[in-house]
C-alpha cells in the first residue's frame, strides 16, 4: 500500500501541518482532539484520510530517503519504505544497523537525543511529521512506544496507564477508569490485575510489566505502536504472551517492531525490513523490505539470505 | 610453577584479600559500637522527662536541656527549609538541564570547593556575611544561612547523583507518551529519585545539626532562659552546649553533658532510621 504524499490538490503535507496545529489548539483548551476526529470535519485533509481509510484505516507511514546523523556520524542513509496501516512490520538487522534510530524517527524521539539530524520525508497518513509546525507531543500521542526493558513508572498500575490520558488533560475519574480498563484489556493484562489496580507496578512480574507498558502506550489511543525489542528481556512464556498481544492488537493499531529473533519476526510480522551497516565508516542502508513470507523463504538480496540464515550478527 | 601450585597461590591471595577487607569492614563496626556504646553508657543516666523538658540550672551543671534541644530543632529546620529547595532545584538543573559548557563546569567546581571548606571557615564567613553585612545579627536565621552554605553541596550532589541513576528509558517512556520535560521530571524522575535525594539530604542535615563551628559566631549562646521565639533571636544548641560546658564551666556535670551528646546522637539516629525504613520500603519495589 502506498499513501501518496501529495493528495487533494493543495498538498497533503501542508494540510497535515494545519491539521496537527488544529489538534494542538484543541489540547490547549483542555480537551485533546485527535486527528481522527478532526478528519471528520471539512478540512481539505479529508482527502488524505479517505485514502487511508479506503486502504484499511489510519496509521500508515511512508518514508522517503530518510537519513540520520548523530553529530558528524551518518548512521543511516536513504531509507525509503512504506509501513502499512494495521499490519505488523518487523525491522531486522545486526546490532548497530540503526533499527532503533529509525524507529525513533517515527515518533521524533530522536529530538530528545541532542545532536541528531534527520533528513528526508516521513509521512504519517500523508502528513510530514518532521514539518516545522508539527508538535512532537501531539505526534507521540498518535505514535506510542514500548521499550526493550519493561519500564513502568514508579507508581500504581492504574496511574501507569492513566499517565498518558492525564497528560492529555483528562481528569474525570470515570473516563480515566474506562480508558485504563480498555487499555489493559488491549494488552491482555486486565484479568490478571483488575483487582489490584492500586498495587505498585513494580510488584508485577517482568512479562506483566511489559504488557503494562503496552497498555500504557495504548491509553493515548495511538494509531501506531513502536516496539524496540519488546521481548528480549523476557522469558519464553512472557514472550509468547507479548506475541499473542501483538497479534490481537494489529486489528486496531499499526505495529512496528524491532527484533533480534528471526523466528519471532517470521511468526508475528506481515512485512519485514532488513537493514545492514556494512562497515563502520559508511552509514547503514535498508537492504530489502517486503512480505515476511517472501523475505524468509525467497529474499531478493543475498545479504538478506545470509543474515536470515545466520551468517552475520 | 605448576598449575595446581598457581591455583593454590591464587586461592591464598584471594583468602588474604578477604581477610584484609573483612577486618577493615569489621573495624568500622567496632568503632561505631564503641562510640555509641560509650555515649549511651555515660549519658543514659541523665535521660529522664525532666532533663528533656526543663531549662538548665546552675550554668548547666543541673536542670534540663529543653531550650538547647529546641534551639537545635529550630536551626536545623531553618537550614532544611533553605537548603532543600535550593539544593534540590540546583541538583535538578545540573542533572536535567545544564548544557555542557564553561558555566556548568564553573558551577560544578564551585560545589566541589564548597564541600571542601572547613566548617570553622563557614562560621567566619557567616559572621561577616549574615551577622554583620546582612545585618541579621547573631540569630537563628544567620546560623541557618551559614549552615545552609555548608550543607548545600551535599544536597546538590546527592540530588544530581540520584537523578543520574534513573534509567534513561524511564524518561523516554514519559516523553514518548507526549509528556513535556517538566512533567517527566515532576511525575516520573523525581519520585523515582526521591529515596536517594532524601538519604543525601538527611546526611547533610544531620551533619549541620551536629556542627559547632558554623554556629559559634553566628547565633549560638551559652545560656538562655526561654526557647527562641523568632528567627532573629539567639539560641542554644546541643553541640555548642556540650562544647561550652566542657570548655567554660568549672565542675561541669559529666552525666548531663554525656546525656546532651546522647540526645543529639539519638535524635539524628531516629531521623536516619525512619528515612532508611521508608527507603527500604520503596526500594523493595524498585527493579532497576
Ligand atoms: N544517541 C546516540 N548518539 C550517538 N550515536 C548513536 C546514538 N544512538 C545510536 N547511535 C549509533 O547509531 C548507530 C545505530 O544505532 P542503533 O539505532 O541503536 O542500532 P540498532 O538498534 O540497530 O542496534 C550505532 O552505530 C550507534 O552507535
Ligand atoms: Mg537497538
Amino acid at each position: 500500500m502506498v499513501i501518496p504524499l501529495h493528495v487533494s490538490g493543495n498538498g497533503g503535507i501542508a494540510a497535515g501541518m494545519r491539521n496537527l496545529n488544529a489538534g494542538s489548539g484543541g489540547a490547549d483548551e483542555g480537551e485533546p482532539r485527535f486527528l481522527r476526529e478532526e478528519d471528520e470535519g471539512d478540512d481539505p485533509v479529508v482527502g488524505v484520510s479517505a485514502v487511508a481509510e479506503a486502504e484499511g484505516g489510519l496509521g500508515a507511514f511512508a518514508l522517503a530517503d530518510v537519513s540520520v546523523s548523530y553529530g558528524r556520524d551518518r548512521v543511516l542513509e536513504g531509507v525509503s519504505m512504506d509501513i502499512p496501516a494495521q499490519k505488523v512490520t518487523a525491522l531486522i538487522g545486526p546490532s548497530g544497523c540503526g533499527k532503533s534510530t529509525l524507529l525513533r524517527c517515527l515518533n521524533r524521539m530522536n529530538d530528545e537525543y541532542g545532536d541528531v539530524r534527520v533528513t528526508g520525508t516521513i509521512a504519517l497518513d500523508g502528513q510530514d511529521v518532521m514539518a516545522k509546525g508539527v508538535d512532537p507531543v501531539e505526534l507521540r500521542m498518535r505514535v506510542g512506544q514500548v521499550f526493550q526493558r519493561p519500564n513502568p513508572f514508579p507508581m500504581t498500575i492504574f496511574e501507569n496507564v492513566a499517565y498518558g490520558p492525564r497528560t492529555q488533560g483528562i481528569r474525570a475519574r470515570d473516563e480515566l477508569s474506562a480508558v485504563v480498563e480498555e487499555s489493559l484489556r488491549g494488552a491482555a493484562l486486565w484479568d490478571e490485575v483488575k483487582n489490584s489496580l492500586k498495587k505498585h507496578a513494580f510488584e508485577l512480574s517482568g512479562g506483566q510489566q511489559q504488557r503494562l507498558c503496552i497498555a500504557r502506550a495504548l491509553a493515548t489511543k495511538p494509531e501506531v505502536i513502536l516496539m524496540d525489542e519488546p521481548a528480549s528481556a523476557l522469558d519464553p512464556i512472557s514472550t509468547q504472551q507479548i506475541e499473542d498481544t501483538i497479534a490481537e492488537l494489529k486489528s486496531t493499531v499499526t505495529i512496528v517492531i524491532v527484533t533480534h529473533n528471526m523466528q519471532q519476526a517470521a511468526r508475528i510480522s506481515d512485512l519485514t525490513a532488513f537493514m545492514l551497516r556494512e562497515s563502520l565508516d559508511r552509514p547503514a542502508h535498508l537492504i530489502e523490505v517486503g512480505d515476511t513470507k517472501h523475505m524468509f523463504t525467497n529474499p531478493d538480496d543475498p545479504r538478506t539470505e545470509s543474515y536470515i540464515t545466520g551468517r552475520f550478527g | 610453577m605448576s598449575t595446581s601450585a598457581r591455583v593454590r597461590s591464587a586461592r591464598k591471595a584471594d583468602m588474604t584479600a578477604r581477610v584484609v577487607t573483612g577486618v577493615a569492614a569489621g573495624s568500622i563496626v567496632a568503632v561505631a559500637v564503641f562510640v555509641l556504646g560509650y555515649i549511651v553508657y555515660h549519658g543514659i543516666g541523665a535521660i529522664d522527662w525532666t532533663f528533656l523538658t526543663s531549662i538548665p540550672k546552675d550554668q548547666g551543671r543541673a536542670g534540663g536541656i529543653f531550650p538547647v534541644i529546641m534551639g537545635t530543632v529550630f536551626v536545623t529546620a531553618g537550614t532544611a527549609a533553605l537548603t532543600l529547595p535550593i539544593g534540590v532545584f540546583a541538583g535538578i538543573y545540573l542533572a536535567e538541564y545544564a548544557p555542557r559548557n564553561f558555566a556548568t563546569r564553573a558551577i560544578r567546581l564551585s560545589i566541589t570547593n564548597m564541600a571542601g571548606v572547613p566548617s570553622i571557615v563557614y562560621g567566619l564567613f557567616g559572621l561577616a556575611a549574615f551577622v554583620l553585612l546582612a545585618g541579621f545579627g547573631r540569630s537563628i536565621i544567620a546560623a541557618a544561612l551559614t549552615l545552609t552554605c555548608m550543607t548545600l553541596p551535599v544536597v546538590i550532589t546527592a540530588t544530581e547523583e540520584a537523578l543520574r541513576q534513573i534509567p534513561a528509558d524511564l524518561r523516554q517512556a514519559s516523553l514518548a507518551l507526549g509528556a513535556t520535560r517538566l512533567r517527566t521530571i515532576r511525575k516520573v524522575v523525581l519520585p523515582a529519585a526521591a529515596p536517594g535525594i532524601i538519604t543525601g539530604s538527611i546526611l547533610g542535615l544531620a551533619r549541620a545539626a551536629g556542627e559547632t563551628a558554623p554556629i559559634l559566631f553566628t547565633g549560638a549562646v551559652f545560656q538562655m532562659r526561654r526557647i527562641p521565639d523568632s528567627p532573629t533571636s539567639q539560641f542554644m544548641a546541643l553541640p555548642y552546649h556540650v562544647y561550652a560546658q566542657v570548655t567554660s564551666v568549672p565542675g561541669w556535670n559529666r552525666t548531663l553533658v554525656w546525656g546532651t551528646a546522647l540526645v543529639l546522637v539519638a535524635g539524628i539516629s531516629i531521623v536516619s532510621i525512619l528515612a532508611a525504613a521508608w527507603r527500604s520500603a520503596q526500594r523493595r519495589r524498585v527493579t532497576w
